[in-house]
Formats: C-alpha cells, structure tokens, sequence
C-alpha cells in the first residue's frame, strides 16, 4: 500500500486475437494520489479512453492489475465491481450524461439510492456536493433548464458525492465556450485539492495544464511524462 | 509601439503627471508591463516632439500636467481603429531550431520536441496556477492583469499544439526527417543564380 488511489500496473488491452489482434494499450502503469490530477493527451485513437474505461473499471484488461482504493478490481466479483464503482468512481463526460426526467439533486444521489443509502442522508450528501459546485440554489431544477456549464458542474456533484474521491473526467469541457470550460476545470481542480484524485483526459493542452501531471499517450503507449515534482513535494511534506 | 500609444490613450482620458501616468499605465495593466519613470518622461518628450501632447499647468508640487492635442486624439483614434501588426517573417527561435534539428543525422528530432513540449507545459501549469490562486477577475486591476495572462496562456497553448503536429507530420514523414549530410557541393559566393524556365 502506498496510499494512491489509482493503481494501474502493467495494464495492456487487446482487441482481437492471433494476426488480427490490435493493441489498444500496452504496458501502462499509472498511480494517482490523492490530492493529485494526471492529465492524458494523444491523438484520437491513442487510446485515452481505454485507458479512462479501464481505471474506472468499465472494462478489464486483458492483461495487467488495477486497484482502486486498496480493492484489486480483476478479483472482485460483477457485483462488488459495480458496488465500488457506485461508491468510489465518479465519471465526467463531455456531454454531462444527465438523467433529464430527474432533477439536479436527484441525478447527484442517484449512486447513493442505487446503493441503498438512506433517503435522508443521500438527501444531506446531495446538497452538500451541489453546494461544493457551486449550485447550492439550483437543486430542484431540471437538467433542461440549466446551462451548459452548470449541468457539468452537476456532473462533477455526482462524481463526489458521498465522499466519492477518484474523478475520471473525459473531455469535460469539450462540449463548452473556453470561459466556461475555464469555470468547470476550477472546479475540479478545488476538488481535487480538497483530496480527490482524477485523471483528466483532454486534447487540450490549456485544460491538461490544471492537472499536476501530464502524459502523453501515442499508439497505446505513455511516450511522455511530466514530472510528479509537486505531487512529491505533497508526499514529503506528510 | 503600443506602450507609447497606451499612455496617449490614458492621457485623452485627462491630464496626468509622469508619475500618476506611470501608475495608470500599471492599474490598467495588471502590472505585467512595469515600466520605470525615466521611460515614462523620454516616451512624453517624444510625444510633445511629434506634437501629440503638451504641458500644462504645473500643480504647488511642481508636478508637471501633460496634456493631450487634438493630433494627439486622432492618433488615440487611429490606434485603436487598426488592428495590431504582427511581426511577419520565419524567425521564431523555436521553429528555426526544429528546422535544423530535423536536418542532423544522428539527433533524435522526437526528443527535442519532447523535452520543448515538457517545458511548454510548464509553462502553462504556471500560469494556469498563478490564475487560480489569483484573485477573482471583479475589479478592474485584476481583470486587466487576468487578460494578459489569458493571452500568455493560448500562445503557450498554440506551441504546444504547434508541436504536437510538428511531432505527428515527423512521425509520418518516411524517413521521419530530412536529414542533410554536409554538401560536397560548395556554394558560389554572391546571390544565387535565378533559374531560367
């Protein structure tokens, strides 16, 4: 144990087998702290959101180990791979992936009442993640009548709520003007120093530059990484 | 030359002395452009040359109330009516050092790239971070101080892109660079020969 909360070690995805097999990653090892957020950029088709399915637990490799939270998902049963996505995993989408029959608060507890908590507390921690994003007032609105930038930051509500700490965001502000866009990564960022970890995938480098680390990925490989200075800075300060 | 035709700007909002244009230019500026006051008086004294300005009255202070002309005002007009023109030409540093770098046998052109994007985004990590701890954009000091490093923001962001395509044209290219051994030919002294078709 080494206190991160992403583990990725040794991990490669293959689709296909024998001559036809085409590798979508091959041999990522990644760790995210806590209070840390890893940007990943590459071209379409590098593999970023493999790699993003693959750290949540959406899919599982085909060969190599991830652990979230001290929990090996490749020895965890279909149900408790869904249990701890539901209460460690928060997903962040470029087109937010709200429910829009459901209102704010209730798409931002909906983990928590498929989980089976109880109503009054997934009522507190409901408004509790609003009000981190900022949408306090906004809970009883539908997606509808929000704009762009708040129904993300509903998004980003959803991802933490509960106390959810690893935030894997895919082009989360692809679908928003760049002042806005600049809004949403605040917010994540604040999250993430709260003690989040998160991984961000974007193909801009304005956005990558919020995180503390940033890799590049090409052809299914890291073929680049910027230094964990401030992520070792955190460490020794401990 | 745009600090001249700033303090200019600021003047034809209303008569300024040296020093109080100096700390208007910074208010308006965010302090991203410090300048010191002997710059302030030299660049006065070449506008009361072209006839853009002129002294005014002089306060108990001794200080000195520049003020502007109407030829001043029609410059201030100018300035902002046109556009500002960018340096043309193929002398970035950077670019120019790629350039040669993909012409040597034996340097890995994917390693410069690298390292220059490390630095770059280094570069933006710092800025994005100096915006995130600096204050809200309300007032008008930090706004004018958020503007500038926006704009150092998308031009690091550009080079960057700039050499993520750089990086992918050199990945496709077949031999993933051109690269040049010294010519045995020697070169004609004077200018090339034009090519007759």
């Amino acid at each position: 144990m080494n206190g991160a909360i992403l583990r990725m070690v040794g991990v490669s995805q293959q689709y296909g087998v024998g001559e036809l097999a085409v590798s979508a990653l091959s041999g990522i090892d990644l760790e995210v702290m806590p209070g840390e957020l890893v940007a990943v950029m590459g071209a379409s088709g590098s593999g970023k959101s493999t790699l993003l399915s693959i750290a949540g637990g959406l899919q599982t490799p085909t060969v190599g180990e991830v652990v979230i939270d001290g929990e090996h998902l490749s020895t965890a049963k279909p149900d408790q791979l869904a249990a701890l996505r539901r209460r460690s995993v928060g997903f962040v989408f470029q087109d937010y992936n709200l429910v829009p029959t459901l209102t704010a608060i209730e798409n931002v507890t909906l983990p928590l009442e498929l989980d089976g908590v109880s109503r009054r507390t997934v009522r507190r921690a409901g408004r509790d993640a609003l009000q981190l994003v900022g949408l306090a007032d906004r809970g009883d609105t539908y997606p509808d009548d929000l704009s762009g930038g708040q129904q993300q930051r509903v998004a980003i509500a959803r991802a933490i709520v509960g106390g959810r700490r690893l935030i894997l965001a895919d082009e989360p502000t692809g679908a928003l003007d760049s002042v806005t866009g600049e809004q949403i990564m605040k917010t994540i960022r604040s999250r993430i120093d709260a003690g989040a970890a998160g991984i961000l995938v974007t193909h801009e480098a304005r956005h990558a530059a919020w995180a503390d680390r940033i890799v590049q990925l090409r052809d299914g490989r890291i073929i680049d990484e910027s230094s964990r200075d401030k992520a070792d800075a955190i460490l020794a300060a401990r | 030359m745009s600090v001249r035709q700033s303090l200019l700007a600021i003047l034809d909002q209303g008569a300024c002395y040296g020093y109080q244009l100096r700390a208007e230019f910074d208010r308006r500026t965010g302090s991203t452009w410090p300048l010191n006051v002997g710059q302030i008086y030299n660049t006065l004294e070449r506008l009361e040359r072209d006839g853009f300005v002129a002294k005014g009255d002089v306060d108990e202070q001794g200080h000195v109330y520049w003020e502007i002309t109407d030829q001043g005002r029609a410059e201030v007009r100018a300035w902002l009516d046109s556009p500002v023109e960018r340096t043309q030409g193929t002398r970035d540093e950077l670019a120019i050092k790629l350039a040669v770098a993909a012409t040597l046998p034996g340097v890995d052109v994917a390693d410069v790239i690298h390292r220059q994007r490390r630095a770059s985004l280094g570069q933006l990590q710092e800025l994005n971070r100096a915006k995130y701890a600096g204050p809200d954009p309300d007032g008008p000091e930090e706004l004018a101080w958020s503007l500038v490093v926006d704009s150092m923001i998308f031009a690091a962001e550009a080079e960057v892109r700039w050499l993520d395509h750089t990086e992918q044209r050199l990945a496709l290219h077949p031999r993933h660079a051109l690269q040049l051994e010294l010519s045995t030919e020697r070169p004609k002294r004077g200018r090339p020969a034009k090519v007759r078709s």
